[in-house]
């Protein structure tokens, strides 16, 4: 499988990363590039396997619900570029 | 006294003990050979005082008879790490100027035991990459001399763009340089797909990545969760299992640590080899592979089986399914792990004409070029109709690549030996060419562990033709790594010791 322009587009779109119209030729071939190495995957015989959910064998664990180690808003805001009054500032979301 | 930047970590805790030298003194010495070794590019944030003020309390703590495992032992951390207060950024410009509010637990556990940081150290950005020129603080020098380089042309291209010096390895090409350019005693590094095993082979030092779960992720700035482990790059095996016993242990906050009890790795060293299984994998002989490298590996079947362990041929048949199914399954799990990246909680914003806008220019700008195209791949094989035939599939072939490690474990094998990589180290800029595959077949002997979970350590086995370090890298069951520790001491013992380079970089 290869992409083509419109789906590199697509795929920055999905990515939310914004990509200018001259990087595109150039992505699309390192994309492609990477696409047709792992294209000798589909020759593998999977019939039956299951896929891998965990690489070691665990169970999860559970704890009680409650707070455990909360160090309070002026430490989860500290590292934000905008905040105010304990919240993160972005621009307007709702019209 | 004599030079305290050149021992191990083994040296250092004796003379500590003797008395011979003080944890600040010890700290000092080092805090002046990083100063002397800015133009290599190892660390990206040193912390003199920070390094001098723990110094001072494992004195102090001595003083009252007070000694803990690691007292004094100062060591560098890559910035994947949280380290309160101080730098992480994984080396990426979309974390800028983030200072965490928190310690990792590895780096928690490494203070907890006496150590002393010397401050953070460079990587491939988010830790993608293997020759450390992702870093957004530029490309770390590997302090071993490219072959026929006169030292004042290495000097000259140290104080420049680098170009033509040898690459450390990476991701973690910082940790690498630092302790083989005898910066500090150890090191902190990660392991997603070769990132500790492969710098270490290509700088003559020692690295292991554990079994998955036996260190905290908690804390590690995440790149592909299911395969990245912590572990430590040191000069020696015996100052690794040193390391390696710190850090581990069971985390609650990691709900994939393992809670199992951690064993002195320390007295695994220099235990008999007598009657240990060991595994040669025949379809790591790839076509291609340099002569230099077969000989190493052959050197290594030699020397494990004049040591008394018993050489068996086995089998892995998906061997070669691991590293394009690895560039499926990584991507994809970055993809996700970063898209907490947007520029409102911490990190870098680049303002937009609205939300989504400004998204799409903070990761443009704040990502660099290979970290964008792992997130692209990995959206990709996660999006709708593409999921099943990529993804999914590629999970599936990571369960036969641990089928395949189970089976021969299932013989009676105790570990299996192979080369660490598929060359010596090469120059900075020489793989910048338009194919990335290029640069990712560096992890081929390597990736397959981590798929499967498994421990893995690289040991120096020797020289290049060229005079360039090379490893091999020894992989056991999973929890075990005690037998590599056997192993791993039983190889150094007989490849001898490998002389580091001399500082031709100051």
């Amino acid at each position: 499988m290869s992409v083509d322009q419109a789906t590199v587009r697509r795929i920055a779109r999905l990515a939310r990363i914004e990509v200018k119209d001259d990087e595109v030729p150039h992505l699309q071939e390192e994309l492609n590039a990477i696409l047709a190495f792992v294209e000798e995957l589909s020759a593998v015989d999977v019939e039956g396997v299951e896929p891998m959910t965990s690489v070691t064998p665990m169970k999860l664990r559970m704890r009680e619900d409650k707070v455990t180690d909360h160090a309070g808003a002026d430490v989860v805001v500290a590292n934000a570029p905008d905040h105010e009054d304990h919240f993160f500032s972005v621009p307007k979301v709702v019209e | 006294m004599t030079d305290l930047t050149g021992q191990t970590i083994a040296q250092a805790r004796d003379g500590l003990a003797r008395g011979d030298f003080t944890a600040v003194e010890l700290a000092d010495a080092h805090i002046a050979k990083i100063e002397k070794a800015r133009g290599l590019n190892a660390f990206v944030t040193e912390t003199p005082e920070q390094a001098r003020a723990m110094a001072a309390q494992s004195d102090k703590r001595r003083s009252e008879g007070n000694v803990l495992p690691l007292d004094g032992i100062p060591l560098g951390i890559k910035d994947l790490y949280a380290t309160e207060g101080v730098h992480t950024q994984s080396c990426s410009h979309i974390l800028d100027a983030f200072k965490p509010k928190y310690e990792s637990t590895v780096t928690a556990n490494l203070w907890r035991d006496g150590a002393v940081m010397l401050g953070k150290l460079n990587m491939d950005e988010f830790a993608m990459g293997s020759s450390n020129e992702t870093s957004y603080y530029g490309p770390v020098a590997s302090p071993w001399l490219p072959p026929n380089w006169p030292e004042d042309k290495a000097r000259a291209a140290l104080a420049g763009n680098k170009q033509g010096l040898l690459v450390p390895g990476g991701s973690s090409g910082g940790s690498a340089s630092a302790v083989a350019a005898r910066l500090c005693l150890g090191a902190t590094a990660s392991d997603t797909g070769g990132s500790i095993r492969q710098p270490a082979a290509f700088t003559g030092t020692v690295g292991i990545k554990p079994t998955y779960g036996r260190c905290s992720r908690w804390g590690m700035v995440a790149f592909a969760s299911s395969l990245d482990q912590a572990g430590p790059i040191t000069r020696d095996v015996r100052d690794a299992a040193i390391m390696l016993k710190s850090m581990a242990g069971f985390d609650a906050k990691d709900s994939t640590c393992a809670d199992l009890p951690v064993p002195d790795y320390e007295a695994s060293i220099g235990k008999s080899v007598k009657g240990l299984k060991i595994g040669i994998p025949k379809e790591y002989r790839m076509d291609g592979m340099p002569e230099e490298i077969e000989a190493l590996w052959q050197k290594g079947i030699d020397w494990l089986k004049d040591a008394g362990a018993e050489i068996v041929e086995v089998s892995l048949p998906h061997t070669r399914t691991a590293l394009p199914a690895y560039y499926i399954v990584a991507p994809a799990e970055a993809s996700s792990n970063l898209a907490r990246y947007d520029g409102v909680r911490y990190g870098l914003r680049v303002p937009g004409r609205d939300i989504a806008d400004m998204y799409q220019k903070t990761r443009a700008e704040g990502f660099g070029k290979e970290v964008r195209r792992r997130i692209m791949i990995g959206t990709y094989v996660l999006s709708a109709g593409y999921y099943d035939a990529y993804y999914l599939r590629a999970q599936k072939i990571r369960t036969l690549i641990k089928q395949d490690f189970e089976k021969v474990f299932d013989t009676g094998v105790d570990a299996l030996l192979t080369p660490a990589t598929p060359s010596a180290a090469f120059g900075i800029g020489e793989k910048a060419g338009a194919d990335p595959v290029e640069m990712y077949l560096n992890d081929v002997f390597t990736v397959t562990v981590n798929m499967a979970g498994l421990p893995g350590i690289a040991v120096p086995g020797g020289l290049s033709g060229e005079g360039l370090p090379l490893g091999l890298q020894l992989i056991g069951r999973p929890f075990d790594e005690e037998t590599l520790f056997t192993l791993g001491s039983a190889i150094e013992k007989a490849a001898g010791t490998i002389d580091l380079p001399e500082p031709w970089w100051t």
